[in-house]
């Protein structure tokens, strides 16, 4: 994840408290998901940003996620997101997550 | 008046030594990690010149091989050895380093780029048989060289920025003002590698389009780079600094900026210049970028792959008026994503696919090929990035199904049969879109194709001036002939439209005689 | 119980993926509060 992203976010989590905040990813495949997804729980796999080493353990969900979609305005989504899930692999992206969040998510 | 694609030029430069120093990948690491595994693994995962010559997707950038041939070609690719490995194409070359760096050094009219007296012995001659690079570039190197100490000495202890060849220290960049940023080595080196590569593509376009130098009036750089000094950042002028070096003497220029999607701006840009009678000539260029070599790195080293970011890219157009045979673009179906288009990706594909081609009430498919981003699958999949065209392709037949213009069925075929596989090196503006150019001049003049559409697509948000997303697309198609004197039905669509009545009615008797 | 309501939410969207404006439609739409978005780009 870039640097500054991961600054913000270690510094957000810190101002209203790691469990009142939800990380949101729009990543292009579960791979990457996977990793974004790491970063905000168990700290940065690549050892490189501000997350190094840091386990914020956020919820952290793929926009595409039947949980959080079950929660959006189903219009909106249509609109928003609806066409790129022809274009995802939704399944590879849940199945990260899911793995990910069983692993770090403290929250 | 209608513009036309004259011709086209792509080149390559491998830069093994400025993936190490120059990719800010590796320089984040080196000053975040600089004992950490990846910078001690990295060197071992470079390619030899050899091999980046032999690399499917290079060949398929110098235009020796077609993207075609390249689809054929079971991915991985970097496992895979091209049976051409040429480093000269119809399109244009792949430099080696060597040349590269003397090249530079002819680019620069500030006396800051310094090199070894014996590495320039050693690589004088080279630079001189290429092609392309003629006695007034050569002359532009000094005769006096500087010493191995002297280089070291600059590069210890006045912020040289060093040029690096199989590991050794054979030269550097001087900064050009000792307080001033935008003028810092860093800044200064990685602008004279752009300039540099875009003097080569020009020169490579300038020689397949068959036009005289002379003919050029106008060059528009595209490039991701910014020059200046301290008071005008941005000032500019990297198309006339390179038309300068590549002998276009009746040319000025100016730059256009957009991130990736700059490409197809400086396009329509030109195609607008040279119909509006402005100029004849335009060329649009762009030299390639040292920031992004070995991006990807971390993941291509992890799981045991080459650095395959280890091309500096390079392209020019030549658009001209028209000659009655190259195809032309159609300045009357662009698509543009505005500010109010939104970042939903239907909302920007509709803007810039189907906006342009409802007003003329065509289909998606009725435009033969589509070329978005082109950037290599090779590397991008590795790195979690996916395959850019591949997902581009995937969009647009989801939106054809949306409005009922594709099967579901065919869903799946419609990559193959109205895209191509990607291979452009990731360098931000170079896969844009504009690699294709080339192709589908040719496939289309061979009645291979008719109609074609380049989407160039920017992520204006890196900038942190604007949250928003830009694109902007248009179409080339075969030329159609003489020009009329004025707008309104052409002969040839009212041919068209009266051959296509006859055989409705043909199809209607035929249909009751059965 | 929601995962949205009431929250704050951080959005790293995805040049290739789902871009974070889009995102951020979505989760206002559920009732969460953005505190950031952003967008990454690997190409």
């Amino acid at each position: 994840m870039d640097l500054e992203n991961q600054k913000r976010v270690k510094e957000l989590a810190e101002q209203y408290g790691p469990e009142n905040v939800v990380v949101l990813l729009g990543a292009a495949e579960g791979e990457a998901s996977g990793l974004a997804a790491e970063t905000v729980t168990n700290g940065d796999p690549t050892y490189a940003g501000p997350l190094t080493g840091v386990s914020l353990g956020l919820k952290v969900y793929h926009v595409c996620e039947p949980e959080v979609k079950a929660e959006f305005d189903p219009a909106v989504y249509d609109e928003q997101v609806s066409m790129m899930e022809m274009v995802l692999d939704v399944d590879d992206i849940i199945n990260e997550m899911t793995s990910i969040r069983e692993q770090y998510c403290k929250y | 008046m209608k513009s036309v694609i004259k011709g086209a030029g792509y080149i390559l430069v491998h830069t093994p030594d400025m993936v190490l120093h120059n990719g800010t990948t590796q320089t984040t690491e080196r000053i975040v990690n600089p004992d950490g595994e990846y910078l001690k693994e990295l060197p071992k995962h470079i390619r030899t010149f050899e091999q980046a010559l032999s690399y499917w997707p290079n060949q398929v950038y110098i235009g020796n091989k077609t993207p075609d041939e390249l689809a054929a070609v079971e991915q991985p690719w970097c496992d895979k050895v091209c049976d051409v490995n040429d480093r000269y194409g119809h399109f244009g070359q792949i430099m080696p380093q060597e040349e590269f760096l003397l090249l530079m050094q002819a680019c620069d009219v500030f006396g800051l780029v310094k090199l070894e007296k014996g590495f320039v012995e050693a690589h004088k001659a080279a630079l001189a048989a290429n092609p392309i690079i003629d006695e007034t570039i050569m002359a532009r190197i000094p005769a006096e060289q500087t010493d191995a100490a002297e280089i070291q000495r600059l590069v210890d202890e006045e912020h040289s920025e060093g040029l690096y060849h199989n590991g050794e220290l054979v030269g550097c960049v001087n900064r050009a003002h000792d307080i001033d940023v935008n003028l810092s080595a860093h800044v200064i080196h990685e602008n004279i590698v752009s300039k540099a590569s875009s003097v080569t593509a020009l020169l490579s376009a300038v020689k397949n389009a068959g036009i005289a130098k002379e003919d050029v009036e106008y060059v528009v750089d595209c490039a991701e780079e910014a020059c200046g000094d301290m008071n005008q950042r941005g000032g500019g002028n990297f198309a006339k600094s390179a038309a300068e070096i590549a002998g276009l003497a009746n040319a000025t220029g100016s730059d256009a900026r957009g991130f990736c999607a700059a490409p197809a701006h400086a396009m329509i840009e030109a195609a607008a210049l040279v119909a509006s009678g402005a100029y004849k000539t335009v060329v649009v260029t762009a030299g390639g970028c040292t920031a992004k070599l070995g991006m990807n790195g971390k993941d291509h080293v992890k799981k045991g792959l080459p650095i395959m970011e280890d091309m500096i890219g390079g392209f020019a157009v030549v658009v001209t008026q028209d000659d009655g045979v190259s195809p032309e673009i159609n300045l009357d179906m662009l698509g543009r994503h505005t500010v109010g288009t939104g970042s939903a990706p239907q909302a920007v594909i509709s803007s810039l696919v189907t906006n342009p081609l409802d007003k003329h009430g065509l289909k998606i498919t009725d435009i033969d090929k589509y070329s978005p981003e082109m950037q290599n699958p090779d590397i991008t999949k590795p790195a979690g990035a996916g395959d850019v065209p591949l997902a581009n392709y995937k969009m647009i037949a989801a939106l054809a199904v949306k409005r009922g213009e594709l099967q579901k069925a065919d869903l799946a075929s419609f990559p193959a049969k109205h895209g191509l596989t990607g291979w452009a090196p990731t360098q931000g503006h170079i896969p844009s879109g504009v690699p294709y150019i080339g192709f589908a001049r040719e496939d289309i003049m061979a009645g291979k194709l008719n109609r074609v559409m380049i989407i160039g697509k920017g992520s204006l948000f890196l900038g942190r001036m604007t949250n928003l997303f830009d694109g902007v697309s248009f179409v080339i198609q075969a030329n159609t002939g003489a020009e009329e004197a004025q707008a309104g039905v052409s002969e040839e669509e009212v041919k068209g439209m009266i051959a296509k009545a006859m055989r409705d009615f043909a199809a209607t008797l035929m249909a009751q005689a059965e | 119980m929601s995962i949205l309501a009431g929250k704050k939410v951080i959005i790293i969207g995805d040049r290739d993926g789902i871009p974070g404006q889009a995102i951020e439609a979505c989760a206002e739409s559920a009732g969460a509060e953005v505190v950031f978005s952003s967008t990454e780009c690997f190409v």
